[in-house]
């Protein structure tokens, strides 16, 4: 089965992971009144942010390993037809069998059929950002297919009947004992009398993963990179369960973004480079798993590749937004981020959070469907100076900002405001009946200052303005 | 030298001190301070709300302006950090490459008041006195847009009689951020009350800082608070004897 890239079209609605049902602000008060979460995430991210710029900073060449990153990318993006027929030419010589979807339904279709026809009723999963987004689980479950997420902490995420709310660490919003209870309740065959001691833990999910690895014979995985000249794919990973779906079943279905190709095997050295550093906070990760094709009497015998598109093509046709598809989903940002680390994942709305989130989901949908995303950031930039592939989050972060819906209140005030700074004698005059504005006090009563005076007090206007004081010197 | 001040909109009508400290404190290292009188706003509000239409004029404004002067100062590594980044990309989106190129040609000869100091009129140390135990806020723009880097810090440190204290996790956001603060008040609020939480661990009398809308967003909370801490511009610090 084989269908063509579309023009330009964002995700379909009604399906997937892009879309929240609230806005920002009103996500984000819930994360805020959440003591237990705000602790979470400010240890789990300190923690992050400390180990990655400890082994960032062993690296004399990380800038230049940034820029490298960002060329490679970029030249991606402006060839990347060309490189995605390459793919599937060198993965078909190899035994392989590449799909195209142009959606999340496709993507879901495509990969259900193909499941079906193994007539296996269960799959094992590799973390994976693409599946997730297209909401390939609940498809699968529809369909009478068993996914079951190989991944620590995607496995919480799934028992819990829960969202993950961090690119890397799809849990990091919950604690042990939470862990203990999701275990209890939803995973099968589990001791009962499980403690909540982190190694007890782990090794009640090595248990319970490890006999579904060797009982499934079908495997979904994401793919970090595809390499355009051999064809072949690679997965990055910690624990090991990646390997484990990618070498035991006889079936691998992946299900490839389109823009995580990159042209050569050297290229892919940057990657290595950047990818663990900025993400783990670790020199290399432990299991780097590559495959090409199939190999007779190796690996699974089966491989299909699922190219998705899902929107990616809609922002590769905005030059001022393109570069949010350089990204190698590091959460480098999400780290760094001072919204992130006070709201969490879940006030995204979708299942990539933070900065990055806030550029790439309203990208992904159309920018109704995620109007408030781009204002959810103070644009501080510590994004930008994170991000291994310098993707300018702030820069996309205003030009889409220009893009989404105002309220009609706040043009009309805007409006007003640049009517009268482009006219100094109104503007003086404006500045000068603004002190009776002082009336309104510290907790300005009565002015549209949303919840601005709730934690602050406004400044008292001063006696005289600048340009007054400059005019009676 | 024959210096324009770029006063800032917030400045001018809300902290006329940052400004006033600026001339003095350029005056009194024998230069020149020019305001131009139709000087207004650089825009930044408008162009970081989604206002790039109405931001046009603002810009073309600060151009013609400011065009006939070599060197411009502005008491905002912020509005310097607008006016250096973004009025080219804003004329160049809206297809006059004739501004994009002259707001370019302009962005490069306007500096924050630290960058002017140190790299242009290469002064270190401004003779000021400022007996206080002061503790400095980076402020996320002149970090990482404007790239003042050090500057402020290695001013601050030749002041007499001023004991700087270090402040932890300096470089993150006060929770400001322009609308910001207004759209997002709740967790502006909560970044706030860790900035603040930080700011008061020092010990310090004088919270200060490179721009007048970090401080004033630091200030409205630490008055809420009744902390005790005051914030001042770097300038005035800086024109203090």
């Amino acid at each position: 089965m084989t269908t063509f890239l579309g023009m330009p079209a964002t995700a379909p609605r009604g399906v997937g992971h892009l879309r929240g049902d609230e806005s920002f602000p009103a996500a984000a008060h819930k994360a805020l009144a959440d003591d237990q979460l705000r602790r979470n995430l400010r240890h789990a991210t300190t923690t992050i942010r400390g180990k990655s710029g400890r082994v960032i900073a062993e690296l004399p060449d990380w800038q230049e390993l940034r820029s490298a990153g960002s060329a490679i990318k970029a030249d991606v993006m402006s060839r990347l037809p060309e490189l995605l027929e390459e793919l599937e030419a060198r993965v078909t010589e190899r035994g392989g069998v590449v799909h195209w979807a142009a959606d999340a339904n496709e993507a879901n279709a495509i990969v259900v059929d193909l499941v079906r026809r193994t007539g296996s009723e269960r799959v094992i999963k590799v973390k994976s950002m693409a599946t997730q987004e297209i909401a390939l689980n609940e498809a699968l479950e529809a369909a009478g297919i068993q996914p079951v997420e190989t991944d620590l902490a995607e496995l919480i995420v799934q028992l819990g009947n829960d969202k993950p709310s961090h690119i890397l660490v799809p849990a990091i919003h919950r604690n042990r004992s939470e862990i203990r209870e999701i275990f209890l309740a939803a995973m099968p065959g589990v001791d009962p009398d499980l403690t909540d001691d982190p190694p007890v833990l782990a090794a009640a999910a090595r248990k319970y993963l490890r006999e579904t690895f060797l009982s499934t014979k079908v495997a979904i995985s994401g793919a970090n990179f595809g390499i355009a000249e051999t064809g072949t794919l690679a997965v990055v990973e910690s624990e090991g369960n990646g390997r484990m779906c990618l070498t035991l079943p006889e079936t691998l279905i992946t299900v490839m973004g389109i823009e995580k190709i990159v042209p050569t095997w050297q290229d892919l050295e940057v990657f290595l480079q950047l990818l663990p550093r900025a993400s783990t906070g670790e020199r290399m990760n432990p299991y780097t798993t590559m495959w090409t094709g199939v190999t007779p009497g190796d690996g699974p015998q089966n491989f299909h590749l699922v190219l998705l598109d899902n929107g990616r093509s809609a922002v590769l046709a905005d030059p001022a937004g393109r570069s949010a598809l350089h990204c190698i989903r590091c959460s480098a940002c999400l780290n760094v981020c001072p919204v992130y680390e006070r709201t969490g994942g879940h006030a995204y709305g979708s299942v990539y959070p933070g900065p990055i989130g806030a550029i790439l989901s309203p990208q992904l949908t159309g920018i109704e469907d995620n109007a408030s995303l781009p204002f959810a950031s103070s644009l501080c930039g510590a994004c930008f100076d994170a991000c291994p592939v310098k993707i300018d989050i702030p820069a996309i972060l205003v030009h889409l900002r220009n893009q989404a819906p105002h309220p009609r209140s706040e043009r009309a005030a805007m409006r007003a405001a640049a009517y009268t700074m482009d006219r100094p004698k109104l503007y003086a005059s404006a500045q000068r009946a603004a002190k009776l504005a002082r009336i309104a006090g510290r907790r300005g009563r009565g002015l549209p200052l949303g919840g601005w005076t709730d934690a602050r007090d406004l400044p008292e206007f001063p006696q005289q303005t600048f340009r007054d004081w400059w005019a009676s010197r | 030298m024959r210096i324009a001040l770029f006063a800032t909109c917030l400045a001018d009508t809300l902290f006329p001190e940052a400004a006033k400290a600026t001339v003095r404190l350029l005056e009194r290292l024998g230069h020149e301070v020019v305001f131009p009188f139709e000087q207004t706003c650089c825009g930044q509000m408008h162009v970081n709300t989604g206002y790039q239409r109405d931001a046009l004029p603002l810009i073309r404004r600060y151009v013609s302006v400011f065009s006939p002067f070599d060197v411009i100062v502005a008491p905002s590594g912020s509005c310097v950090g607008s006016i250096r980044h973004q009025h080219s990309l804003v004329a160049a989106k809206a297809g006059d490459a004739g501004l994009a190129s002259r707001a370019a040609d302009l962005g490069a000869r306007t500096y924050e008041l630290s960058e002017l100091l140190i790299d242009v009129l290469k002064v270190e140390d401004v003779g000021a006195y400022y007996p206080h135990r002061v503790t400095y806020h980076p402020t996320c723009h002149s970090l990482r847009m404007t790239r003042v880097g050090d500057k402020p810090l290695r001013l601050l440190r030749n002041v007499r009689g001023l004991e700087l204290l270090e402040l932890p996790a300096a470089e993150q956001c006060c929770g400001f951020g322009g609308t910001f603060s207004i759209k997002n008040a709740e967790t502006s609020a909560a970044m706030l009350a860790d900035k603040m939480t930080n700011i008061v661990s020092t010990g310090a009398e004088v919270c200060s800082a490179g721009d007048a809308s970090c401080l004033m967003h630091i200030g409205g909370g630490l008055r809420r608070r009744d902390s005790g801490v005051k914030t001042v511009h770097l300038a005035e610090i800086l024109a203090a004897t």
